[in-house]
């Protein structure tokens, strides 16, 4: 196994299905503000799958690029952590997810920039400035919406549960993380779990949110041992034209 | 309709009021929202911006259509910051309405209600990728004519707006001429595609102009007020002038037997839209009015409780703000 090449196609699977996910949204949000927002949001992660995807596939060296990467593989070949690919549901989990998702990628990018990877450091340095930015929205849209009415408050509750024990994968580190963490390309992501839950239980509780017990994780995404059953979807309507027209330039 | 409820708002106006107020006008001189203007002049105006900021939102959803399914991630990336951009042109339209007494909400509400429209090309559906090369080639393209003359209207921030957004419409219409020239020199599935596009999108972008002059009556008083620069027909004429020589370079066939150059007039010949389709369309029988409207009180429905919050949310930051001093 190539274990850059798999630690690659994690940077830009999540990138990539979240950014899908995000872009889902595009003329139905809450308000104005949020389409935009949101749009925006969806661009930066795309731009941000162009760098990783691009990178994977030169590191791989099989004339692949982002795009075959991108639209023509199955879902057992994606590498993205399972919260990324469930579905938006409503604006609540959708912010709620994207927080938890921010709270990782701001530390972990920030320790990328140092990687003895060149690229890598290159490609989060510029990812970093748009976490931070994110984390800053997410963060303020969850409190927002923890602390504003009875029923936002349960929505934001109920958000939470559902997403919580899909939390956890990331920390858990495998013979990928163990091999980058040796080349000094990335710190093991469990050295980061501290970080993530203060930042976490910070933001909960200016939410008045209540921060569940269960240390439960569902795995096998980051692996692509088992995906949820919405990836499968998800590229099958991504997907779509690349399949059908293989060949075509678009 | 316009025509009628300027009618009867003018007349209540002092005359000389208006006299001035027309001379100002005539004179080149902006209309900023505290200077006083004829009640028919704001309300023309409201109906105008809101109606053109409902199209910017509407528009979002045959586009959004296909972020999800478009075919690379630059497309990707264009699709999703061109929606973007339609969404930012809603918002400054917006506020260029609410300078004239009438809230976000409000106009919201007119148009989920019925009482406001939006333009009608957005009853059509977007049905393969070649559509988003057709909407932007064809529908920004059209909008271009309409708005470059509006950056010039007579009201302030109207004008204003118009400024920002014409310079990103020239962008969204490239954007679409670069789909479009890529199917038309990709497989013959996609060479299909791009003249089925056309096929499906030319008649509706030229009633994007509105009726025909003979049957549009609201023009006079919009145009001596410079809310409307333009007659529909001029508009039209000059939209076929400019497209059809692009249709010729891409290889597609404008679907009108009757399309010719006329020395003569210096102008293409071309055959009128079907109009009884078109009173179809903005009388809420066009192919998507009902999908249309349904997605975006949806969306306003179920953004209903996020709305709340953030006011609740602002309410209680600034009590707690309040008991800390
Ligand atoms: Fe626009
Ligand atoms: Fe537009
Ligand atoms: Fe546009």
């Amino acid at each position: 196994m190539n274990h850059l090449f798999e630690f690659l196609l994690r940077q830009g699977d999540n990138a990539l299905v979240l950014g899908h996910r995000t872009s889902e949204w595009c003329g139905v949000a809450p308000a104005l503000e949020e389409d935009i927002a949101l749009a925006n949001t969806a661009l930066d992660l795309i731009g941000q799958t162009q760098l990783w995807l691009g990178y994977a596939a030169e590191v791989e060296g099989e004339g692949r690029t982002a795009n075959d990467l991108a639209f023509r593989r199955d879902a057992y070949d994606f590498r993205n952590m399972l919260m990324v690919e469930v579905p938006n549901e409503d604006f609540g989990r959708t912010l709620m997810r994207q927080f938890f998702f921010d709270a990782f990628q701001v530390p972990w990018l920030d320790a990328l920039q140092t990687s003895s990877d060149q690229r890598v450091a290159e490609i989060a340095a510029k990812s970093l400035k748009e976490a931070k930015y994110h984390i800053a929205r997410s963060a303020e849209t969850v409190i927002a919406l923890g602390d504003g009415t009875e029923d936002s408050n349960a929505r934001m509750q109920a958000a939470l549960a559902y997403l919580w024990p899909y939390t956890g994968e990331v920390f858990v580190d495998d013979d990928v993380d163990r091999a980058m963490a040796d080349q000094g390309v990335a710190p093991l992501p469990s050295t980061l779990r501290g970080q993530w839950t203060a930042t976490v239980t910070e933001t909960l509780t200016n939410a008045n949110l209540v921060q569940p017990e269960s240390g439960f994780a569902h795995a096998g995404g980051r692996s692509g041992k088992r995906h949820t059953e919405h990836l499968g979807h998800m590229l099958a309507t991504m997907q779509t034209l690349q399949r059908s027209y293989p060949g075509a330039v678009w | 309709m316009y025509a009628q409820m300027i009618k009867s708002e003018a007349t209540q106006d002092d005359p000389e009021m208006l006299a001035a107020f027309q001379a100002r006008i005539d004179a080149g001189e902006k209309i900023e929202p505290k200077d006083w203007m004829p009640e028919g002049y704001r309300k023309t105006l409201i109906r105008q911006i809101g109606q053109h900021a409902h199209s910017e939102i509407v528009g979002q959803l045959p586009e959004g259509n296909w972020i999800t399914r478009a075919p690379t991630l630059e497309r990707k990336a264009n699709l999703l910051a061109k929606v973007q951009d339609e969404a930012g042109h809603g918002l400054y339209l917006y506020c260029a309405a609410e300078t004239l007494g009438v809230s976000r909400d409000e106009l919201t509400e007119m148009l989920l209600d019925g009482r406001m429209k939006y333009s009608s090309i957005f009853n059509y559906p977007t049905l393969t990728w070649a559509d988003m090369g057709a909407v932007g080639w064809l529908v920004d393209g059209a909008a271009i004519m309409n708005q470059v003359p509006l950056q010039r209207t007579s009201y302030g921030p109207y004008a204003r707006a118009m400024v920002r957004i014409c310079k990103e419409e020239s962008f969204h219409q490239r954007q679409g001429f670069h789909i479009m020239m890529a199917m038309v020199n990709g497989s013959d599935a996609q060479k299909r595609m791009a003249q089925d596009a056309l096929n499906r999108f030319w008649y509706p972008a030229l009633m994007m102009f509105g009726p025909s002059d003979k049957d549009s009556v609201h023009s006079t008083q919009s145009m001596a007020w410079k809310i409307k620069m333009n007659t529909n027909d001029e508009l039209r004429q000059k939209f076929v002038d400019e497209t059809v020589p692009q249709a010729e370079y891409l290889g597609l066939t404008v679907p009108d037997e009757n399309l010719r150059w006329n020395e003569e007039t210096g102008h293409y010949d071309f055959s009128e839209p079907d109009w009884s389709e078109f009173f179809d369309v903005i009388s809420g029988n066009g192919p998507c009015n009902t999908d249309r409207l349904n997605a975006r009180q949806k969306a306003w429905d179920d953004g209903a409780w996020v709305r709340e919050a953030m006011v609740a949310h602002a309410e209680k930051k600034r009590a707690r703000k309040l008991a800390a001093e």
